[in-house]
Parts: C-alpha cells; sequence; structure tokens
C-alpha cells in the first residue's frame, strides 16, 4: 500500500516538470527572438574611456558611445573628454589613427555677478534652477548668470568654480570641454569657444541700453559702435545684443578697443 | 468537472479596482515591493521604466497562474505547490521583460540594474497571484486586479519620485538619500491611509 502522500508525487512532478519545461522553451525562444549581441571590444573601450557619462557626444552615456564607435557609426574624436594619450591607446585598440581634436572650453557670455544689481535678498534652495522658479531671477537682469552654481555640479571634473565676483570660473587645466555646464545653466550663459583667441561679446542682455546702464556696470546697451567699426562685418546686432559671427571674425581686436562698456573681450 | 470561480467577473468590479489601487495600496498599505519602491524612486525616469516592467509582469503572471491553479494544480490536489509554481512563472516572464528591454532600451535596462531581475523575487507580483488565488476571484476579475494593483504601485512609484527629486533640487543633503525615501514614503502613506481610509467600499 502507498501513502497518499506519496501518490502526489507522480502528478507533482509532472506539473511542476511540464511548466518548468513550457517556461524555458518560451525563454528559448525569446533569447534567440531578443538577441542582443556584444562585443568585447566595446568592454576594452569602455575601460579606457574617461566613464564620465558627460553625453558631450550625443549618447545616453559612455557605454552607448563605445558601442557607436566600435559599430563604426561615430569616429572616435566625438568623445571631448578623452585626452590626446587616451586617445593614442582607443587608437592602438581599433587599429586607427585619431587626429587630436582643437580643445574646447566654456566660456561665460555674462560679466554681472557683484556688478549687477540683485533685485531682492534670495534665500531659498541654492540652485539656479529652483532661484528661477521665484519671480524669474534674483538678478536685476533677467538674462545674467545668477550664480548658484548649477555649472559647478554639473562638471564632472571639478573644472568651473564660482569665483569671488559671483561669476563662473573655468579651471582650463581640469576642463575637457565635454560641454555638460553649457547643458546644464538655465540661463544659457555659458558656451563653448575653441581655444585660440575667439573673441566674444561677454553678456547676454537683450533689455534696452538705459536699463542695461542702471543695473550692470558692463553690460553690452546695443550702441553698435563695434558693428560700424567691425573691418569684416562680422558683428550684428540682435534685440539690444552685440553678437559676433564666430566664422567671419579674424579676432582684430578692433571692437575690443571701441567697446564704451568693456563688455567685449578678446579671451 | 473541474471546479473554477468561472471566467467572467461576477465580481463588482469598481471596488476592486479602487481596492487595489488605494485603499488598499500594494506599496502603502501592504507594505509590499518596497525594495525597488526605496531604491528606484530617485528619479522619474527609472521609476517610470520600474512601474511600467511590474505592471506587465503583474497582469501577465495573473493571466498565466490562475489557469494553472485551477487546471493543473487544484485537480490533483498539488495546492501545496502554488508558491514554487508562481514563482516559475514570475521568473520566467521576468526574464522576458529583462530580453525586452535589453533589446529595446538599453539606457533604462542599465538604470534598472539589479532591480530588474529582483522582480521576479518582488513581493507586490507574487502577493497579486496569491491574493487572486485566496480570494477566489473569477478570471476576469483576477486580471483586473492584477492591472490595477500595477497601477497602484505605478502612482505611487512615480508621486514619491516627484517628490524626492523636489527634495534632491533643492539640496538638502539630509533628504537626498534613504532619509529623503522614507520621509517622502511617510508623507505619501499618511495621505493614502486617512484620505481613503475614510472610504468604506
Amino acid at each position: 500500500m502507498i501513502p497518499e502522500t506519496m501518490q502526489l508525487l507522480p502528478p507533482a512532478v509532472i506539473v511542476l516538470g511540464g511548466i518548468g519545461f513550457a517556461m524555458g522553451a518560451m525563454l528559448v525562444w525569446a533569447a534567440k527572438q531578443f538577441y542582443v549581441e556584444t562585443n568585447p571590444l566595446v568592454d576594452a573601450l569602455l575601460e579606457l574611456m574617461p566613464g564620465a557619462n558627460c553625453g558631450a557626444c550625443g549618447f545616453a552615456g559612455c557605454a552607448e558611445c563605445a558601442e557607436h564607435i566600435v559599430a563604426g557609426d561615430v569616429a572616435p574624436d566625438v568623445c571631448t573628454s578623452c585626452d590626446a594619450e587616451t586617445f593614442a591607446m582607443i587608437g592602438e585598440l581599433l587599429g586607427m589613427e585619431i587626429a587630436a581634436k582643437e580643445p574646447q572650453y566654456p566660456v561665460v557670455l555674462c560679466q554681472g555677478g557683484v556688478n549687477c544689481k540683485d533685485r531682492y535678498d534670495y534665500i531659498g534652495a541654492q540652485t539656479c534652477k529652483a532661484a528661477i522658479l521665484l519671480a524669474g531671477t534674483k538678478k536685476a537682469c533677467a538674462y545674467g548668470c545668477i550664480g548658484l552654481g548649477d555649472c559647478v555640479r554639473a562638471c564632472q571634473f571639478d573644472a568651473i568654480e564660482i569665483a569671488e565676483n559671483g561669476l563662473p570660473k573655468i579651471k582650463k587645466y581640469n576642463c575637457k570641454g565635454c560641454g555638460s555646464c553649457v547643458r546644464a545653466c538655465p540661463q544659457q550663459v555659458l558656451t563653448l569657444a575653441k581655444e585660440h583667441g575667439p573673441v566674444y561679446v561677454v553678456c547676454s542682455s537683450h533689455d534696452k541700453g538705459k536699463y542695461v546702464k542702471e543695473v550692470c556696470e558692463f553690460g553690452c546697451i546695443g550702441c553698435g559702435i563695434c558693428k560700424k567699426n567691425c573691418p569684416e562685418g562680422a558683428i550684428k546686432l540682435d534685440k539690444a545684443l552685440a553678437v559676433i559671427d564666430q566664422e567671419r571674425c579674424t579676432r582684430c581686436g578692433t571692437c575690443v578697443e571701441v567697446c564704451p562698456r568693456n563688455a567685449i573681450v578678446k579671451l | 468537472m473541474i471546479e473554477t470561480p468561472g471566467y467572467l467577473p461576477t465580481e463588482a468590479l469598481f471596488p476592486i479596482v479602487v481596492d487595489a489601487m488605494f485603499t488598499k495600496n500594494f506599496l502603502l498599505v501592504m507594505f509590499l515591493g518596497l525594495c525597488s519602491y526605496v531604491g528606484l524612486t530617485t528619479s522619474s525616469e527609472t521609476s517610470k521604466g520600474m512601474s511600467m516592467a511590474v505592471t506587465f509582469v503583474m497582469t501577465m503572471s495573473a493571466i498565466l497562474t490562475w489557469p494553472i491553479f485551477y487546471y493543473l494544480l487544484k485537480p490533483n490536489k498539488l495546492m501545496f505547490l502554488q508558491t514554487i509554481c508562481f514563482i516559475l512563472v514570475i521568473a520566467s516572464f521576468v526574464q522576458l521583460v529583462e530580453f525586452i528591454i535589453h533589446r529595446y532600451s538599453p539606457a533604462l535596462y542599465r538604470s534598472l540594474g539589479i532591480y530588474l531581475p529582483l522582480i521576479s523575487t518582488n513581493c507586490a507580483v507574487l502577493g497579486v497571484v496569491l491574493l487572486n488565488v485566496k480570494e477566489d476571484f473569477t478570471y476576469g476579475a483576477s486580471i483586473v486586479y492584477a492591472f490595477s494593483a500595477g497601477l497602484g504601485y505605478s502612482w505611487v512609484m512615480l508621486a514619491t519620485a516627484a517628490i524626492r527629486e523636489k527634495l534632491i533640487m533643492r539640496g538638502v543633503d539630509r533628504f537626498s538619500g534613504f532619509i529623503g525615501a522614507f520621509f517622502a514614503a511617510m508623507m505619501m502613506a499618511l495621505i493614502v491611509v486617512s484620505y481613503f481610509g475614510v472610504v468604506k467600499l
């Protein structure tokens, strides 16, 4: 006589085994259907890359960028954060020459900071994004740098800090030119510049000249003297703000000299 | 003849939906699935992905486990195997979801990380299918219950992620980690219990 509990054994084995087999079969099918190829080269490349996931290459992170580089969709020099040494190692790994790229670094298009008047004392969360949520910005200039350091927190390389004048200061020796700070700035006063002595109007204000003169010591008032004096015709006025066309600018420095507000700087 | 509670729902569906989503919310009232709740509510993006994955797995496992219980386990007097059978089904489905996400959204796959395989041991999912059986739900009602439980999980995840994102943006260091998570969870639980606690269904 078989005990009753033993009689349950065959159906238990059959049922559980059957379910397990069915599920296993489904997973085998799914594994084929949704197969993702992984290349050992991608992992090797990922080891060499900076791993900051700054996103300057336009991909979601270093891992995705490495996949695209190995697949040949993009050249390895999309990475702005790798230095020459790293590029040499990557080139060796992939068996190709990588030309060094002209380095970029961010420029602060604002000279406000402590030189720009405050509208009110702000004592909220110390981030630029939070400060904007409260009645615009605390600065009298609606376009200028707020100086609460969203860019500093966005930087993966400790290359930017808020200096004593209340403006971000770029530490060039740390900067990799990834542009994380440019994307993080809610006021868009940061832009990426090429290394060799570009000329920039370091003001972002589109306010009328009289108002700018009132609130800020250095702001562009849109007088147009630079435009008249530029030998290349590379400067135009956009709503009371001089803008330099970097393609046509020859970096002669005429505008830097004639600007009555010292709002144009040769970097 | 195999006896089942029947296919078409004979229960009133509205109380089932409200129960699963609010009054007996899986995260805040029943305290199921808290691992992913604390771990993944740091950003809306990841909690959105996790919510979708959990809702999918819950619904699919409810669809599969009901026939397995009533047509395979119960007639053979194998009810003691229900936990392991259900876990088997859930684990396979989690694996399937993992394949799908890895194929179609590598970024989400990376941000979910370890929590994706952990759905298979997520007690909320197992809780749904076990409750379906315990409450003698019909087939239709069990699917509705599982789906609304998923929705209940989702809205709590998203709301908490919103609160935590705000706390993190405020830059209060003490609130950016697990303390912030528990603080947000406390506020959410107070809201759910005191607001929906007065509704008698």
